[in-house]
């Protein structure tokens, strides 16, 4: 819960006592007007956070700094942890995408700790292997993928009052792996839909939207050609959206989706997708909003849930990033304070997104791909320096 | 003699470079076929809703420009032709079988099971194996988007569109994409070709072949085999999600785009809403024996039908992209440059574009910019 962005709410009302309508609050930790976060730096909650006895105690993480630029922005995250002497602590593991599997430890590791984060594993395009970043989410189940695509307060970007968040199921559809050649020059791939997984995604978009005060979903499909197979993902989400009327539900194709994304983002709010769809959606939607350098995400199923960079998560960079170390390390920064606050620790996940968000307005500190010179470092000891 | 002078100059410009206002062009593959003299016979589809409206614009601009070409109207027929197994007549087909060359209106398939949808019946029907779609942006027309000049070229007959599903057990159903090395190599080889004539530089192959590794893996093994025979061309890969954020973080990134069919229709959506929507975008689809279908690809927005409301652009420039592909560059730069100026103007923008202006106002000053 961002407590925080209720904060301009308090000051304008000069009064704490009175209610806030359930209509303005807003949980997620962003809202649809950026200007609204501008005086939230350093505002204390007005309302505390009461924890249980033990609450305080550190939690282990398991963290895979991955190939690339992994390391270099997984690092970035450790010196923020640190610096705000934050209640975890990581269980750092060696994974590349080179290997065949993850290694069973690893697996183990995020078991017992229900909680990864996690750079890019570069995957072999055209190879054998299959990437690992996909067996890791159907190995623990992680059903769907969020990725958060709104406006920073301070970048300007081709559009403004985006605030979208793309959830995505994560198991199956086009990437279910079932590919064969039938004769030489040609070759099949299986879409695979079902209505189980179908239900899930379904139910857990709108528990999201739920949680998070948000008011719309939009299904993201192309049911009038694959009639049956995205058509049972259409009927899943039909059922479901019956149990929530209090969440207003409509369905879009998804090659509209994109011409509207780049035409008219402020329309969307929750997005929640089969498979290919969602990365697609979800990169088109980072891209209006600043970058996939910069949006945050997860993968989260009943158990677990692996932090990363929210689009183009599988990305590792170039070498020339890594070799001057120039790589934004700001969509991972932000993904940790989403698993702070995912592992209940409210108050250090605004103090990292406030210090995050006063690095991105003032400006002076910015990596490349935001149009600065900054490397990752400057913006990490930028990022401290503002911790509050 | 006259027609070799065209090839001869065609051909150096090509080699020297072209300047943008020619960037547009098709394939001239039809070259032989026109010179300026003789007669064009082209289908002609005027569509359902707007269409006819858009068509008449059309038939006015070319008449006003004299383009050579007499047009054969056809209309969709009001019931099932069994021969066809849909609304679209077997004469039809023939007609634009015969000219090699037609234009279509937007369409609305009628509802109901047993026939085919019309688009679908054109595609298989005519051998149409690829979609083109240049996307440029319109002076005076603003988006957030300015400096858009790439073409999408999408595979038009396989891949996620076989239409091959089936329920395997209750609750689980599958859905089949098929990628075939002959269709792969069809368009690859097309993209480049057409690269070449227009003075691209660069191909984009648009894949994602990390995760579908033998289907868009072979989709990229057959742009290689055809890149190889171009080495004069650039030639790269992009993963699709990667060249979405590429799209709307710098669309300048991209030249020519060639993908398999579902990555095509996204993102060749994508790139019309980047320069203001599908009623100011081309299109153009190429079959066997350099047969073209140029068409709008917007509805047929059947609220504003009849009412003088409608915006031609699209159906106007995709009319263009016929006269490319004939070899009447002449013509074709001269309809464009009129169309453009029209919009740059503003003085009579229709209302999807903010103006006033009724369709029979915007055809006339289109007419007046000749």
């Amino acid at each position: 819960m961002a407590l925080s962005r209720l904060a301009p709410y308090f000051r304008r009302r000069c009064s704490v006592t009175r209610p806030i309508p359930a209509a303005e609050r807003r949980w997620d930790g962003h809202c649809r007007s950026p200007q609204s976060t501008e005086n939230v730096f350093g505002q204390r909650r007005s309302i505390t956070y009461m924890p249980r006895p033990g609450d305080g105690a550190p939690r282990a993480v398991t963290l895979i700094p991955g190939d690339g630029i992994g390391p270099l922005v997984t690092d970035a995250v450790v010196q923020v942890m640190k610096a705000m002497h934050a209640p975890i602590y990581f269980e750092e593991f060696e994974v590349s995408g080179k290997m065949d599997k993850i290694p069973d430890v690893v697996m183990d590791s995020i078991r017992k700790n229900k909680v990864c984060l996690k750079g890019g594993l570069a995957t072999p395009v055209g190879g054998g292997v299959s990437s690992l970043n996909v067996q890791l989410r159907k190995e623990l189940d992680l059903f769907a993928s969020l990725v958060h695509c709104f406006n920073l307060p301070g970048l300007p970007t081709r559009h403004d009052n985006v605030d979208i968040v793309v959830i995505r199921e994560n198991t199956e559809g086009e990437y279910s792996g079932l590919e064969h050649e039938v004769i030489p020059g040609v070759v099949e791939s299986l879409k695979v839909i079902t209505k189980f997984c179908s239900e899930r995604i379904a139910k857990y978009a709108f528990e999201y939207a739920y949680l998070n005060n948000r008011k719309l979903i939009t299904a993201v499909h192309k049911a009038n050609i694959m009639k049956l197979a995205d058509g049972l993902f259409l009927e899943s989400c039909r059922e479901i959206a019956k149990k929530y009327p209090g969440i207003e539900y409509n369905e879009i194709i998804v090659d509209n989706c994109c011409m509207q994304l780049v035409a008219r983002p402020e329309q969307f709010d929750v997005m929640v997708t089969p498979n290919l769809y969602g990365n697609l959606v979800a990169n088109t939607a980072a891209g209006i909003a600043g970058g996939t350098g910069v949006m945050p995400g997860g993968n989260v199923g009943a158990e677990h849930a692996v932090f990363e960079q929210g689009a183009s998560a599988g990305n590792v960079g170039n070498e020339k990033l890594v070799k001057e170390k120039r790589a934004n390390p700001i969509a991972l920064l932000l993904s940790s304070s989403m698993l702070l606050r995912h592992l209940q620790f409210p108050a250090f996940a605004d103090r990292l997104e406030q210090a995050v968000m006063g690095v991105i307005k003032e400006g002076v500190h910015r990596t490349k791909d935001l149009g600065g010179t900054s490397t990752t470092q400057e913006v990490v000891d930028a990022v401290i320096a503002k911790l509050g | 003699m006259a027609l070799f002078r065209r090839v001869k100059s065609l051909c150096s410009s090509t080699i020297r470079g072209y300047e943008s206002s020619a960037r547009h062009q098709l394939l001239y593959r039809c070259l032989g076929t026109s010179t300026k003299d003789t007669v064009v016979r082209a289908t002609l589809f005027p569509g359902d809703g707007i269409g006819p409206e858009i068509a008449s614009s059309v038939k006015q601009v070319f008449k006003a420009a004299e383009v050579p070409i007499e047009w054969e109207e056809h209309s969709i027929g009001t019931s099932v032709d069994p021969q066809t197994n849909s609304f679209v007549t077997f004469d039809s087909m023939e007609s634009v079988r015969k000219n090699g060359i037609g234009l279509k209106g937007p369409m609305t398939t009628p509802i109901g099971k047993g026939f085919r949808s019309l688009n679908l019946t054109l595609r298989k029907s005519l051998g149409l194996y690829a979609n083109v779609r240049p996307c440029l942006s319109i002076p005076g027309y603003k988006t957030p988007y300015d400096n858009v000049d790439l073409v999408t070229i999408r595979e038009n007959t396989e891949g996620e569109y076989s239409g091959l599903e089936h329920q395997v057990v209750k609750g689980v159903v599958e859905s089949l994409k098929i990628i075939t090395r002959h269709a792969s190599l069809r368009v690859a080889d097309y993209a480049f070709q057409y690269a070449r004539s227009n003075g691209r530089k660069r191909v984009s192959a648009i894949h994602k072949a990390n995760i579908m590794k033998k289907t868009d893996g072979l989709f990229l093994q057959c742009c290689r085999e055809v890149a190889e025979k171009h080495p004069d061309i650039v030639y790269e890969e992009v993963i699709i999600d990667n060249c979405c954020m590429m799209l709307v973080k710098n669309p300048s990134l991209f030249d020519v785009l060639v993908m398999p069919n579902l990555y095509g229709d996204i993102i060749s959506d994508l790139c019309a809403g980047l320069i203001g929507g599908l009623g100011l975008t081309p299109s153009c689809n190429i079959g066997d024996n350099g047969l073209a279908l140029a068409e709008a690809v917007h509805g047929t927005a059947p609220d504003i039908a009849g009412k003088n409301k409608a915006n031609p652009t699209a159906l106007l420039l995709s009319s263009v992209m016929m006269l490319r592909h004939l070899g009447m560059v002449e013509k074709a730069d001269r309809i464009q440059k009129a169309i453009l100026k029209t919009i740059e103007e503003g003085k009579y923008l229709t209302g999807d574009l903010g103006g006033k202006a009724s369709t029979t106002e915007y055809t006339m000053a289109v007419c007046e910019h000749l």
